[in-house]
């Protein structure tokens, strides 16, 4: 078997069309099989080398599956895949997005097929909808912060430490970095969440507005502003990104919020028009397996709905005081939050609060 | 003989059991089918009810929700109204609201409102299909009265099937389980009911196998009304054959002894006539053997006759009959054995119909003419009439004295006979009185109106048959 891999590994041409451009744009990556088994294309917005061992693994379960991973931004794969719906179009046999609103509406709008895989039994019920739409990871939203800058009273704990902190000192002014939720569904959505989940989100943003909150589109820019100290905090990065960067990067902590951590779970399903949807379930299988929930809880800290919890529960803070888990559930109240008018109250709500930021 | 055509295997689908067992299973079939129609209806009732609530709420409080701000319509679509809709955890969502301009504010542009027809202000539930699936939808309507926007602002929320259907399936296959447990308890109690209703079937089929052969006394078993009749019938028979057997014994017995003596008396005969040595005496003697020998024959014949009759006592179906045919065939067999030249017929011109056993008849007035020509004076007449009292008589006449009263007392007895007499064998008399009795008739002894003394059968008429006497039908 290792020899197998050894010799896909070689074969795996990767046909990466990187266009130049910051972020926007499509990659078309190209796992070829030695074997004639079909194929499998699964469009994400994961990146890819977070995928690389499942498809790996993929491919080791079945040698003659060629795989074609199509990358790109959430809202440039929530346009093409719905219009690719629309139009009855074959796009992908598996599409997989952490912009989990957008995948509930386009299952709403019956653009998948059923899963009818024996693994959905074992999910529990917030990782999945109608059988069509399943919870693969299990990514909490963090707040990251800079060691040494806030070295002298530790980072904050909860929204409350924060708001606090905010509130209390001039020195995270400038100093405090989140998700333009313009720009970023991620962003939106965990925005839109906090909004819901509890009152403090109206003296959250309020304190954002009076420190000149920077936004940014990605997790990683924000990371990368905390770790190098032009930032002190970042508020609701993506859990996964932030631990695998901690590890790797001691300048950078991360906090679970006490009074509760959002958790998104990234959410994959097969399209109606799928060619290959009996790959694209063994696919889903085996991300679930023993041996994909190995792969997940390993380096990329993405876990499983099925994992995670235990995994996140290890991770107490200084006060031995263990997260708050609040998973949003994959369930058609998350269209609420695509509602065009509801949004835009929502967005113009933010504006109002939160100054735009000068780079 | 094999009595395999009358075991309990020889018509099982006439069993009572099964013919039961079938009822049930039918009528418990129509009972459940019924149940599960009601079921059924009552499931999607309950579901389409139960849900439809759901869309009410949703809807009206996202109609709650519309509010005019800045001279425009706002729509706030609470989470709680898409949380009670998530109720329905597997169903899709979809939503439209419409202001007052016909304009789609958010929401599913293209969602389908109901039929003009039924478009009536207010709340309207309806089904529709939206998105590849049949959906169930309500249209409820708010009328904004504000400075700049005025009308009704229409909101739509609409459901896919899939927990009414899940729902409905659930109290149906409710009631599912119910029936068929219920059915199969029934089943099993009726059978176990049927099972012990019948058990006295099996226990007189114990008794009557456990039996010993000749034991014909009725059976004591207690029985159960529907089946008393049958017991009685077994009970019945088997006095019948117990009649039968015994009468076999006793003629047995009885031919045996009568028998023995004539056929002794005739040895002694015989043997004192090998002896003697005078011609005279011994024609004399000669004579006596041949008078001996004709009793003995005569006493054989009559034995056999009256077992006959016997028998057919039992055996034979009574068939309507004419007395007169009777009466001819009895003359004419009487002749053709012998001595009976000088009998004569007297019949009326009328059939006489009994029901009878036209051999057993036949036999009796055969034995009322020999032992009118035996004991009574020639001319010697068979006669047939019907009385005053509506009876048929069939009698033979003679011109003799008659019998004494003691003699007639005695008719009906066996082997009453004369001992003056050595040819009769006492018993033409009694096989009369035996067939009499039979056809629920008896012997009649006295003088006759015409003179003369006269014996014979008094029975009743047959009932009034067939229009025309059939002369076929007892021509044997």
């Amino acid at each position: 078997m290792t020899r197998l891999s050894a010799v896909l590994a070689a074969a795996s041409v990767a046909l990466a069309l990187n266009l130049p451009g910051a972020h926007a744009e499509e990659t078309v990556t190209r796992f070829e099989a030695p074997g004639d088994g079909g194929e499998l294309v699964i469009a994400s917005v994961t990146d890819l080398d977070f995928m690389r061992p499942l498809i790996a693994a993929f491919q080791e379960l079945r040698p003659g599956v060629s795989l074609t991973y199509i990358e790109d931004t959430s809202n440039n794969l929530d346009a093409i895949v719905s219009r690719a719906c629309d139009e009855g179009r074959f796009l992908a046999d598996l599409v997989i997005s952490s912009s989990i609103a957008q995948q509930v509406r386009l299952v709403n709008s019956g653009c998948a097929r059923e899963i009818d895989s024996p693994v959905l039994a074992t999910l529990p019920s917030w990782a999945q909808w109608r059988g069509e739409l399943i919870g693969l990871t299990y990514e909490p939203a963090v707040m990251v912060y800079n060691k040494a800058a806030l070295a002298k009273d530790g980072p904050p704990h909860s929204r409350f430490d924060l708001i606090d902190l905010m509130r209390q000192s001039g020195e995270l002014n400038t100093r405090i970095a989140t998700y333009d939720i313009e720009d970023s569904g991620l962003g939106y959505l965990f925005a839109f969440q906090d909004s819901s989940e509890a009152s403090t989100w109206g003296r959250l943003i309020e304190g954002f507005g009076r420190n000149s909150v920077a936004t940014f589109c990605c997790s990683s820019e924000i990371i990368d502003r905390v770790a190098d100290g032009r930032a002190y905090i970042g508020y609701n990065v993506l859990g996964s990104y932030a631990r695998s960067r901690a590890a790797r990067d001691d300048r950078i902590g991360v906090v679970l919020p006490t009074d509760y951590t959002l958790v998104l779970a990234r959410a994959g399903y097969i399209p109606r028009e799928a060619r290959n949807a009996e790959a694209a379930r063994a696919f889903l299988e085996l991300v679930l397996s023993p041996r994909g929930r190995a792969i997940l809880d390993g380096d990329t800290h993405l876990l499983t709905p099925l994992s995670g919890p235990d995994a996140l529960n290890r991770m107490t803070d200084s006060d031995g005081e263990a997260p708050a888990l609040r998973p949003i559930p994959l369930s058609p109240a998350l269209l609420v939050s695509l509602d065009r008018a509801k949004r835009a109250r929502f967005l113009t709500q933010w504006r109002k609060s939160v100054t735009p930021p000068t780079p | 003989m094999s009595d395999a055509p009358f075991g309990p295997q020889a018509f099982p689908s006439r069993s009572i059991a099964w013919r039961l067992t079938l009822l049930l299973t039918l009528l418990l079939t129509i009972a459940a089918a019924a149940t599960l129609a009601a079921a059924l209806s009552y499931g999607q009732t309950a579901a389409t009810r139960a849900f439809d609530r759901l869309l009410t709420g949703a809807a009206l409080q996202i109609a709650e929700r519309i509010s005019v701000e800045d001279g425009e319509t706002v729509v706030d679509i609470p989470l709680s109204a898409f949380g009670l809709l998530s109720l329905a955890a597997e169903d899709r969502i979809f939503y439209r609201v419409i202001g007052p301009d016909g304009s789609t504010l958010t929401g599913d542009e293209s969602f389908p409102l109901p039929d003009r027809a039924k478009a009536q202000s207010g709340s309207v539930l309806y089904d529709t299909t939206f998105s590849g699936e049949p959906v169930r939808a309500i249209r409820m309507q708010r009328f904004l009265a504000e400075r700049a926007v005025r009308g009704p602002i229409t909101v739509v929320v609409a459901q896919t099937l899939r927990a009414r259907s899940e729902l409905a399936n659930e109290i149906v296959a409710r009631a599912v389980i119910g029936v068929v447990i219920a059915g199969a308890l029934t089943l099993t109690l009726a059978l176990l009911a049927m099972y012990l209703a019948l058990s006295p079937l099996r226990r007189i089929e114990r008794a009557i196998l456990a039996r010993d052969p000749l034991d014909l006394t009725p059976l004591s078993t207690t029985t159960p009304r529907e089946v008393e009749a049958l017991v009685s019938a077994i009970n019945r028979f088997m006095a019948r054959l117990d009649r039968r057997v015994s009468a076999m014994q006793d003629f047995v017995a009885d031919a045996a002894h009568q028998m023995r003596t004539p056929i002794t008396a005739l040895r002694a005969q015989t043997e004192l006539a090998m002896e003697e040595e005078d011609p005279r005496k011994l024609r004399a003697l000669q004579r006596r053997i041949r008078d001996r020998a004709i009793g003995v024959s005569r006493l054989t014949d009559q034995l056999l006759s009256h077992a006959l009759v016997t028998h057919r006592a039992d055996a034979v179906t009574l068939e309507w009959l004419d007395l007169r045919r009777v009466a001819v065939e009895a003359e004419r067999e009487a002749r053709r054995t012998g001595g009976a030249e000088a009998v004569a017929l007297d019949l009326p011109a009328d059939p006489v119909m009994v029901t009878g056993d036209a051999f057993s008849l036949r036999e009796a007035a055969r034995n009322l003419i020999t032992n009118a020509l035996a004991h009574g004076k020639p001319p010697v007449t068979l006669g047939v009439r019907v009385t005053a009292a509506e009876t048929a008589v069939i009698a033979a006449r003679d011109c003799g004295p008659g019998m004494s009263p003691r003699q007639i007392e005695r008719i009906g007895e066996r082997f009453a006979r004369d001992a003056s007499n050595p040819q009769s064998a006492g018993l033409g008399l009694a096989i009369v009185a035996e067939v009499a009795e039979f056809h629920q008739g008896a012997v009649r002894a006295g003088a006759a109106a015409e003179g003369g003394f006269e014996v014979g059968i008094e029975m009743p008429l047959a009932p009034a048959g067939p229009a025309a006497p059939s002369d076929k039908g007892d021509a044997s």
